[in-house]
């Protein structure tokens, strides 16, 4: 029953990745959907932290701007191949990730929001202030990503990167929550207490879905940096941090489908809104605030719930 | 044999000793009670047992070895594991999540297979559902297996919560208030579980307030009062002593 719902979600996901450019009337439309696959793939491991563990993170953008960096710096200061620089920053940014955790994830609610929003806001400062190495204010130019002779070059080729990353991410992900090490997650999310008497460490696997969530925003990074060419501090900031957790939240916590879905409104939405000109940021608002309180549990959980009942009436 | 072995076992909070200087021996294959009043220190001397809280001074021995100041789930690997007067269900599983959750240690849980659903994780998966499905239908919550736990009702929580400890194959079983807020009914049912529980071997320890199911489960029955030892033995010996009696309805004098 849930293998099925797993296999025919992918592959509804894969159909409209696919067909979806046959209703691009330009070029410009691969760049926004670039830019949501990318988001897509960055929320999907964020959700596993956010929305499976009940954890929370205030600075992810942190760790997808170091994976940028790391990316931009290797390849263009010590002519490291694109993709052996993409996986060095995601070890390091999943090192880092380790080293922090421990402490950070000792605090609960509002205090690790806070410790969160700190780690974010000291890579953002560093971005900026280490000018020797990042370029300071002015950011960092960063090559094409070649690997073995082939290079990806122009949005419409990044689409089909894109896209197929985030059909890897949606298909680990749902790997995982339907695993022993997806259950004891969301065990920890459930009732820590109840979960450590039946054997599950819960500080481990708050580590280890603390570290995924960041190597996922580490890999984004780095493909954003070669697919944008300049990457600045901003990427980083305290306010693309809460953006990517707004979309976990809009498109349902705990919903794999639901933080790419998040991902793409949220992406998409502001594009769309231009027609509002002056009023774009309160019809968003607007948008945003009406989803939460009538829809608190997200999208599309809410959305599959009122199928579901409306076929269990039928 | 006494599987576990509590030795002048203190806690303090702030000024006040909730448990104090109690020494006591569980024996292998028996049920046995806490009982005293409300305050008496009962489920601060559970939480000290099974590692939830640090003891201040004393020792705890579980099969000989010192587990004093050991974390809840290095317990559970021991063969130590408990239920909660307050549910601690997840309620954002299915009731067999919850108890798959209870299989977790003798699954293998690592990353790589789990994000890649080898096909071993998968086939240990199946087997653990299949015998979580058993514990549940153990439990007496068969018609609840794929539900969420969310939808249940409270007297199946408290029995689902059983079902979640027994799949951690524990030597020790600890109840805290199994009863509490059940009718007369469900409290027959659970009743029923925990002499099932105890025929397979499992020794369990339980607190409870409701005396006629303590009275009649109990092989050894250890009475609290103010974190001390007021009484210990059989049930008529305990529901015999003056100092139990004077606790529970007040002096006679």
């Amino acid at each position: 029953m849930q293998m099925k719902a797993r296999t025919t979600g992918l592959a509804a996901m894969a159909i409209i990745i696919a067909l979806l450019p046959i209703t691009f009337p330009n070029p410009y439309y691969y760049d926004i959907a670039d830019t949501a696959l990318f988001n897509a793939v960055l929320c999907v491991g964020l959700n596993l932290l956010i929305g499976y563990t009940g954890q929370i993170s205030l600075g992810h953008a942190g760790f997808f701007a170091l994976g940028a960096y790391a990316s931009a710096i290797l390849t263009l200061r010590w002519q490291v191949p694109p993709l052996a620089a993409l996986l060095a920053g995601a070890v390091a940014v999943g090192a880092l990730a380790f080293v922090i955790a421990r402490p950070i994830l000792r605090l609960k609610g509002h205090y690790l929001a806070m410790a969160t929003l700190g780690i974010g806001i000291i890579i953002y400062i560093v971005l900026n202030t280490e000018g020797w190495l990042t370029g300071g204010p002015d950011g960092l130019m960063a090559d094409n990503f070649t690997v073995l002779g082939w290079k990806i070059k122009g949005d419409g080729s990044w689409y089909w990167v894109g896209g197929g990353l985030l059909l890897l991410a949606v298909w680990l992900s749902l790997n995982l929550i339907d695993s022993p090490v997806g259950r004891a997650l969301r065990a920890v999310h459930g009732s820590e207490v109840g979960a450590e008497v039946v054997g599950v460490n819960t500080t481990h696997y708050k580590v280890l879905v603390f570290v995924v969530s960041a190597v996922f925003a580490s890999v984004v990074g780095s493909l954003y940096a070669h697919k944008t060419g300049l990457i600045t501090p901003g990427i980083g900031s305290f306010f693309r941090s809460v953006e990517l957790v707004t979309m976990v939240v809009l498109g349902g916590m705990a919903s794999t489908f639901g933080a790419v879905v998040g991902a793409i409104i949220l992406s998409v939405l502001p594009h769309v809104l231009t027609t509002f000109e002056d009023y774009e940021a309160v019809v968003l608002g607007l948008i945003m605030m009406s989803t939460m309180i009538f829809m608190p549990k997200g999208l599309v959980p809410t959305v599959m719930r009122r199928l579901r009942r409306r076929r269990a009436a039928a | 044999m006494s599987l576990l072995r509590v030795n002048e076992l203190s806690k303090g909070f702030g000024g006040v000793l909730a448990v104090a200087d109690l020494s006591f021996t569980i024996n292998a294959g028996t049920i046995h009670s806490i009982i005293g009043p409300n305050g008496a220190g009962k489920t601060t001397l559970f939480n000290l047992i099974t590692g939830v809280y640090r003891p201040t001074s004393g020792r705890i021995l579980f099969d000989d070895v010192d587990i004093t100041g050991k974390r809840p789930y290095e317990l559970a690997a021991l063969g130590m594991s408990r239920t909660f007067q307050n549910l601690q269900i997840f309620f954002n599983m299915t009731a067999v999540e919850n108890v798959m959750v209870g299989a977790h240690l003798h699954l293998q849980p690592r990353l790589l297979p789990s994000l890649l659903h080898l096909p071993s994780v998968r086939r240990r998966d199946a087997a653990c559902r299949e015998r979580c499905l058993e514990l549940i239908e153990f439990v007496g919550c068969g018609k609840y297996r794929d539900a969420d736990a969310a939808s249940m009702p409270y007297g199946a929580l408290k029995r689902l919560e059983i079902a979640r400890a027994l799949a951690s194959q524990p030597r020790l079983l600890l109840l805290d208030e199994p009863a509490a807020g059940l009718n007369a009914t469900e409290s027959r049912e659970i009743d029923d579980v925990i002499k099932r529980v105890a025929a397979q071997g499992v020794t369990v320890v339980l607190v409870e307030h409701d005396m006629k199911m303590v009275m009649g489960l109990s092989d050894h029955i250890l009475a609290l009062d103010y974190g001390r030892k007021l009484a210990e033995g059989t049930p008529e010996e305990v529901g015999k002593n003056p100092d139990v009696i004077n606790a529970y309805l007040g002096a006679a004098n």
